[in-house]
């Protein structure tokens, strides 16, 4: 092999297909694998063995965050640093900082859903190897695609390049890196 | 086998297909990214955009008027010195409120009709937010230095109010915008990766893969994008109840009769979600004649939107109910002069009884199928609708104030020249904003109609023709495993 490859890429018609062939992967033991489909389809997080993300943690987090800084920015603005009676009401007035603290509680865990989400995928990530494989633009329009990594133990490439074309596989291709 | 049929048919008859016609995942990407991708702009495209960017420019002018000049040139006076404004606030955030509800709620409580209107309805609370915003903004009166809403440690070792609803206000609102556009951002990258793997032209291409930011649709990028997504509804969800909520005390919290009622949160959310479906229905009928888009946005997409706004709609007409009662019931005279005055002896009684023949009356002919099921009849209602609620909020606002407490002060108020110009230029730049969408983003979410696909299923126990003993195919979410019917 003269190009550096950095996996096999297998393209699939249907999703049942691809969650077939996923757990067939899974089954052989290859680790370092991947899918590709224009649209979520649960059975491929089981099928791939992909663990559940700890996004909705900093989410926790993010809401938690955002709470203690709508409280403590009211609490410090109007009890500590520029203590002054409004409407007759104590200087720590909770009922009326609720507004403002739960509004921030929803924007930080906002914040957290989103760049956490973006952030754990790696995203911007303009270059991957993937797209070197012309076929792949049809990844986010109508074909499905199954990707084992050279890194993984189990490769080589002619064996998985057969075990990939033994799975119903329109078309197995090499990825070059 | 018999069975099976009939249950087909009973299927199909309590959960109509949110596709119609033979679609396949590519025809689905073609038809609906081809709207953007398309060399060739309809001409209506370009009538359409041409007027409303005409009326923009009566924006551009009273904003550049107003900033050099000052409020003055609007028709605010005492005891009326919140008018148009706010008016114009409150219409419009309403109008917003129905995205975020098609977009968060109808998806949590899993209603798949949502997911063709769902981009177009939150685009539609996006520029409606902004066309709020630009009220609130302008009536500061020195709009630049409105940065001094938001607490930062400054020289002049001041601090924003925060036990007043209006800074509750700044924060729900400005959080509201935030949101949506993260939420709208969010639903369109993968879109965009469709767009960006597509497009022919060269700059499309780099714009839109930038935009996409390198999506490839891998299985773990889905799995956290799903439960991001699914986090984003669920906090969408109480933050659009509550700014509507939060909007409605800036009124509840003042003293003023006609203001300070326990009833205007739910109230005002109802009454939110009802003009914004007024609104997704005006932008939806022509939309999906003019680009086609029947067999995304079905029939039934019309009528389900029309019984949210029937709903919603008697919800508010309880609201009126209400308030009269307990204007009568509080067995207080203030309470008890403000109703009078605003239904039968104030000068602008015939606004209150215009108003119940836009809310109330219209809306009870979508009791019946001739008028719900008739694109024209429900085009008519939702523009009746719209101007109803923009009624609603000028006897709220002017009617109560009008008449405070010291009838010296008391005065009328009529809105000037100006007052309508900057109105009909937020209306105007409103739809000079969803055209540029239409044109330039995918309107319907093409991955989440790939869904809808019979196709999208993944079958279970052995893939030998399994397809044939299942049953609604098109309304299940993929992954929801579909009991198998006997036969």
């Amino acid at each position: 092999m003269d190009k550096k490859i950095y996996g096999l890429l297998a393209e699939f018609d249907t999703p049942t297909q691809l969650v077939e062939a996923a757990n067939k992967i899974r089954e052989a033991g290859y680790k370092k694998t991947d899918a590709f489909s224009p649209f979520p389809i649960h059975e491929i997080d089981e099928a791939l063995g992909i663990k559940r993300s700890i996004l909705p943690f900093m989410v926790l987090g993010g809401g938690i965050a955002g709470l203690l800084t709508g409280i403590g920015l009211q609490v410090f603005v109007h009890v500590i640093d520029y203590p002054i009676i409004v409407g007759g009401r104590p200087h720590f007035s909770l009922p009326s900082f609720i507004p403002s603290a739960f509004e921030l509680t929803i924007l930080f865990a906002s914040f957290a859903a989103v760049f956490g989400m973006i952030l754990l995928n790696g995203l911007p990530q303009p270059y991957h190897p993937v797209f070197n494989v012309p076929r792949f633009a049809l990844a986010t329009r109508e074909k499905f695609f199954l990707l084992i990594e050279r890194k993984d133990p189990k490769f080589d490439y002619d064996e998985t390049r057969n075990f990939m074309q033994s799975l119903n596989a329109q078309e197995v291709f090499d990825v070059e890196e | 086998m018999q069975n099976v049929e009939d249950a087909k048919a009973l299927e199909r008859r309590l959960r109509p297909p949110m596709v119609e016609g033979e679609h396949t995942f590519g025809s689905v990407s073609d038809q609906i990214g081809d709207l953007a991708l398309k060399k060739k702009t309809p001409y209506h495209w370009f009538i359409g955009f041409g007027i409303a960017f005409l009326v923009a420019q009566s924006l551009l002018f009273t904003v550049v008027y107003l900033v050099t000049t000052g409020v003055g040139i609007w028709g605010n006076n005492q005891p009326i010195g919140w008018a148009f404004d706010i008016i114009n606030f409150v219409w419009w955030i309403g109008i917003g409120h129905a995205g975020t509800l098609i977009s968060a709620i109808l998806l949590l409580l899993n209603q798949k009709w949502r997911t063709s209107i769902n981009r177009f309805a939150e685009a539609m609370t996006l520029f409606a937010v902004a066309c709020a915003g630009l009220f609130p903004l302008l009536h500061t009166g020195r709009p630049w230095l409105a940065y001094w809403l938001f607490p930062y440690p400054n020289t002049m070792g001041m601090w924003p109010q925060f036990r007043s609803p209006l800074m509750w206000d700044v924060f729900a609102v400005s959080t509201y915008a935030t949101v949506s556009a993260l939420f709208w951002y969010v639903g369109l990258i993968p879109d965009l990766a469709t767009l960006r793997d597509r497009a022919k032209n060269k700059y499309f291409k780099l714009i839109y893969g930038l935009l996409a930011m390198g999506w490839r649709g891998s299985a773990r990028h889905w799995h956290r994008y799903e439960i991001a997504y699914l986090l984003l509804a669920g906090l969408s969800t109480p933050l659009v109840l509550s700014v509507h909520s939060i909007v409605s005390l800036d009124f509840s919290v003042a003293q003023l009769p006609g203001w300070h009622a326990t009833i205007f949160p739910p109230y005002f959310v109802a009454g939110a979600v009802f003009a914004g479906f007024a609104m997704v229905l005006i932008l939806c009928i022509p939309l999906r004649r003019l680009y086609k888009m029947q067999d995304f946005i079905t029939h039934t997409h019309l009528v389900y939107m029309a019984k949210v706004m029937l709903a919603t709609g008697l919800i508010v007409v309880y609201g009126y109910a209400m308030e009269a009662f307990f204007g009568w019931y509080s067995a207080n005279e203030y309470e008890y002069f403000m109703i009078k005055n605003r239904i039968w002896n104030g000068p602008y009684w015939w606004f209150y009884w215009l108003l119940i023949l836009c809310n109330g009356m219209s809306i009870q002919l979508l009791w019946f199928r001739r008028f719900r099921e008739s694109e024209f009849w429900l085009f008519v209602i939702s523009i009746v609708v719209s101007v109803g609620m923009w009624l609603e909020r000028f006897v709220i606002i002017v009617t109560s104030l009008h008449r405070d407490f010291l009838p010296s002060s008391w005065a009328m108020y009529s809105p000037t020249m100006f007052d309508w110009s900057m109105f009909l230029g937020t209306i105007g730049f409103f739809f000079t904003l969803i055209y540029l969408f239409v044109r330039f983003l995918p309107i319907i979410s093409i991955f989440e109609v790939r869904t809808l696909l019979p196709d999208a299923q993944v079958a279970h126990g052995g893939h030998e023709h399994a397809d044939d003993t299942f049953v609604g195919g098109v309304n299940e979410s993929p992954g929801r495993k579909r009991d198998k019917l006997e036969t």
